[in-house]
């Protein structure tokens, strides 16, 4: 199986790898990065929840994985990325590749909290970037932009309404 | 009376726990008490016996003076703890615990009275001989605020003498602003704390926050148990503690140490408390107020002298002496505690309130984890969000922070943004290292903005391979889990399409210059 991943560093960097995985008939998993066999023997194990211990050659690595924000993380020693990952033949993939910034865009909570303001109600015009609407948790206010530029189609949640991390609060097309 | 058999917890989270876990090495039992969203909370589960007591807002439950002491009554608590935050400084609550007949553990009413009013405070201590910094003890009118700022000269800092938190405090730069300046401190003082009295002082330029623990038994012995250094602060709150200070020597602690303990016996003091001081770059420290509870950052203190607090306010709470004198107390290594607190660094510090879905703790030699979290647990937005309090203990302040580091390290938290990276940062900084802080330096820190350290190349490939085999995993074992890690890899699609595309350029890109 081979998948395409970026791999986006805290400071912006952004990196894409082709990875491929398989498993020989004797069980011994066999990794290609961009086409390129990891040189020196490799292991990975799954010892727990969201933890891989990595062996390249003789290099150990405890990998862990954070899927609870927007993006998913991965956790090499005390740095954090963000991955992409997209399984090449999965139509989903291929869908979200073409789809670029047209259509229509969501914008969810980060963050449990509560409705405490509409900065641009439907219809109005906004550019990327744009506050939308504001959220409170643990009196902290928190103003969630467009994520592109458009028109605020829809807005989904009312003042003073309670929302979860994940909840769609509005739509930009 | 011997000792206590039953103690109420009149708080939540961590310290809640905390004071749990000392009461069962007591042999104490012990009565948590829990709002509507803390039913599943740590503290409730860790206790002998738990109540519920309303609603999760803080002035229906836990700031409930009437629900608090009607629990006590059916518990037959024979004491109640505090803790810090909520109802710790209460001298209102302190005072309705001796009227139902419950053993406040904390100081008298009357002396909390006295040390809740910066001015009052200010009186008493100025009778007791302790330094200040040079301004007025009693509120000022507008004429009387020049007079006292020429008399100590600019810059001074205006102050609300009912006040706290930064409301009711203006920094003045020269005459000419004292009016505007004067004004606006009345104004906020009155609308946050219902008197518009303001005092001034003068402003000192970068100082370092150094602080004083002592302790009183009920038969007038009060000690000083070191200082613990806590410069570290973002907008007023404390964010590192360390103990002893590094600017610190024997002969300055006895010198701030005896003027803690004439600050405490002024007052009557008994229990556990903390004489703050603001301290010069010249070294001169000067009384800035008391804290009449236990503190967060009490377990520095404990690792460096060897002694439990919560215990020994238990203790003399029951009437007992305390068990040692001032020449036996002696310091020994260094202690470093990290806040936890449930928010993003990356996000102006925005609070991260959620679920934990991962949580693994570090541990091993002279780490101290105070937690009052757990995996599985949803961190609910209405109370402050401090997780755990994360301690390091080595016999030197450079291998305190070389533990420190190797136990964030080990750290893990999913679900929810934390604080964690931020404490690398300042770990690694090299003021920091050498002790150069004071409580403007985190915000400098923030602000100079440091390039975040290149990452490796080598952990971006290994990230990769990660993120490859935690996808094929999950479509081996589908079902649930499957479909988060759907969700995710689909939402940073979404999110992320812009650098998607670069991304697939440069990919190209590379292809191409491939030889």
């Amino acid at each position: 199986m081979t998948y395409e991943i970026t791999i986006t560093a805290k400071d912006g960097a952004a990196q894409s790898y082709s990875v491929e995985l398989s498993r020989s008939k004797d069980g011994v998993l066999r990794c290609r990065v961009n086409g390129e066999e990891v040189k020196g023997g490799f292991d990975a194990q799954n010892p727990e929840r969201e933890i891989i211990s990595m062996l390249v050659g003789n290099q150990s690595y405890e990998v862990k994985r954070d899927l609870s924000g927007a993006e998913l993380q991965v956790i090499v020693g005390e740095e954090r990325f963000t991955a992409d990952v997209r399984d090449p033949r999965s139509l989903k993939a291929r869908r979200a590749k073409a789809g670029a910034s047209e259509g229509p865009k969501k914008i969810t909570a980060p963050m449990p909290g509560k409705v405490v303001r509409i900065i641009s109600p439907e219809g109005t015009p906004v550019e990327a970037g744009q506050g939308v609407i504001v959220i409170e948790a643990m009196k902290m206010q928190n103003e969630l932009k467009s994520p592109k530029k458009g028109v605020v189609k829809k807005i989904m949640a009312a003042v003073g309404a309670t929302v979860n991390a994940g909840d769609a609060l509005a739509v930009v097309e | 009376m011997a000792t206590f058999k039953k103690i109420l917890i009149a708080n939540r989270g961590e310290i809640a726990v905390r004071v749990i876990r000392a009461c069962r090495e007591l042999g104490i039992d012990s009565v948590a008490v829990y709002s509507e969203v803390d039913r599943n909370a740590l503290h409730v589960r860790k206790a002998d016996e738990a109540y519920a007591i309303g609603p999760a807002a803080a002035r229906e439950s836990y700031l409930n003076i009437d629900k608090i002491l009607a629990v006590a009554k059916r518990a037959k608590a024979d004491a109640i703890h505090p803790g810090y935050g909520f109802l710790s400084e209460n001298a209102g609550f302190a005072e309705a615990c001796a009227k139902a007949g419950v053993k406040f553990i904390g100081p008298t009413a009357a002396a909390m009275n006295i040390m809740g009013s910066k001015t009052s405070a200010r009186r008493a201590m100025e009778a007791a001989g302790v330094p200040f910094v040079p301004g007025s003890s009693k509120g000022l009118t507008l004429d009387e605020a020049a007079g006292v700022a020429e008399k100590v000269g600019y810059p001074v800092m205006l102050k609300a003498a009912a006040g706290g938190g930064g409301k009711g405090m203006r920094l003045v730069q020269s005459a000419k602003d004292l009016r505007s300046a004067y004004e606006g401190a009345s104004s906020e003082a009155a609308r946050a704390f219902n008197s518009d009295e303001v005092y001034i002082e003068k402003y000192i330029q970068q100082p370092r926050h150094i602080e004083v623990q002592v302790f009183g038994d009920e038969h007038g012995n009060v000690v000083y148990l070191g200082e613990r250094e806590c410069s570290v602060q973002r907008r007023h709150q404390k964010v590192i503690e360390e103990a002893p200070s590094a600017i610190v020597d024997e002969e300055m602690r006895r010198r701030m140490g005896e003027t803690a303990v004439r600050v405490a016996k002024s007052a009557g003091y008994t229990n556990a408390g903390t004489v703050e001081f603001l301290v010069d770059a010249q070294k001169n420290f000067y009384f800035l107020e008391m804290n009449t509870r236990l503190q967060v950052e009490h377990p520095v203190t404990e690792l460096v002298t060897g002694l439990d607090l919560v215990h020994l306010q238990i203790e003399v709470a029951a009437g007992k002496k305390l068990p040692f004198k001032q020449d036996e107390v002696k310091l020994r290594g260094h202690a470093i505690e990290c806040r936890i607190y449930a928010e993003d660094p990356d996000n102006s510090f925005f609070p991260s309130p959620g679920k934990i879905t991962r949580l693994m703790s570090p541990s091993g030699p002279g780490i101290r984890e105070d937690s009052g979290v757990y995996e599985g647990w949803n961190v609910p937005l209405d109370y402050d969000p401090m997780l755990s309090k994360l301690i390091a203990y080595a016999p030197t302040r450079r291998m305190a922070i070389a533990r420190m580091l190797r136990a964030l390290d080990e750290y893990f938290v999913a679900g929810i943004k934390t604080n964690l990276p931020l404490f690398r940062k300042i770990l690694r900084d090299q003021d920091f290292a050498e002790a150069r802080i004071d409580t403007g330096y985190l915000e400098r820190l923030l602000a100079a903005d440091v390039v975040t350290q290149k990452s490796s190349n080598e952990a971006a490939r290994v990230a990769a391979i990660g993120a490859a085999l935690f996808a094929m995993n999950n479509g081996a074992n589908g079902g649930g889990s499957n479909a988060g890690a759907n969700n995710g890899v689909a939402n940073g699609k979404r999110n992320g399409v812009a650098e998607e595309n670069v991304a697939w350029k440069s990919v190209a890109r590379r292809e191409g210059l491939r030889e």
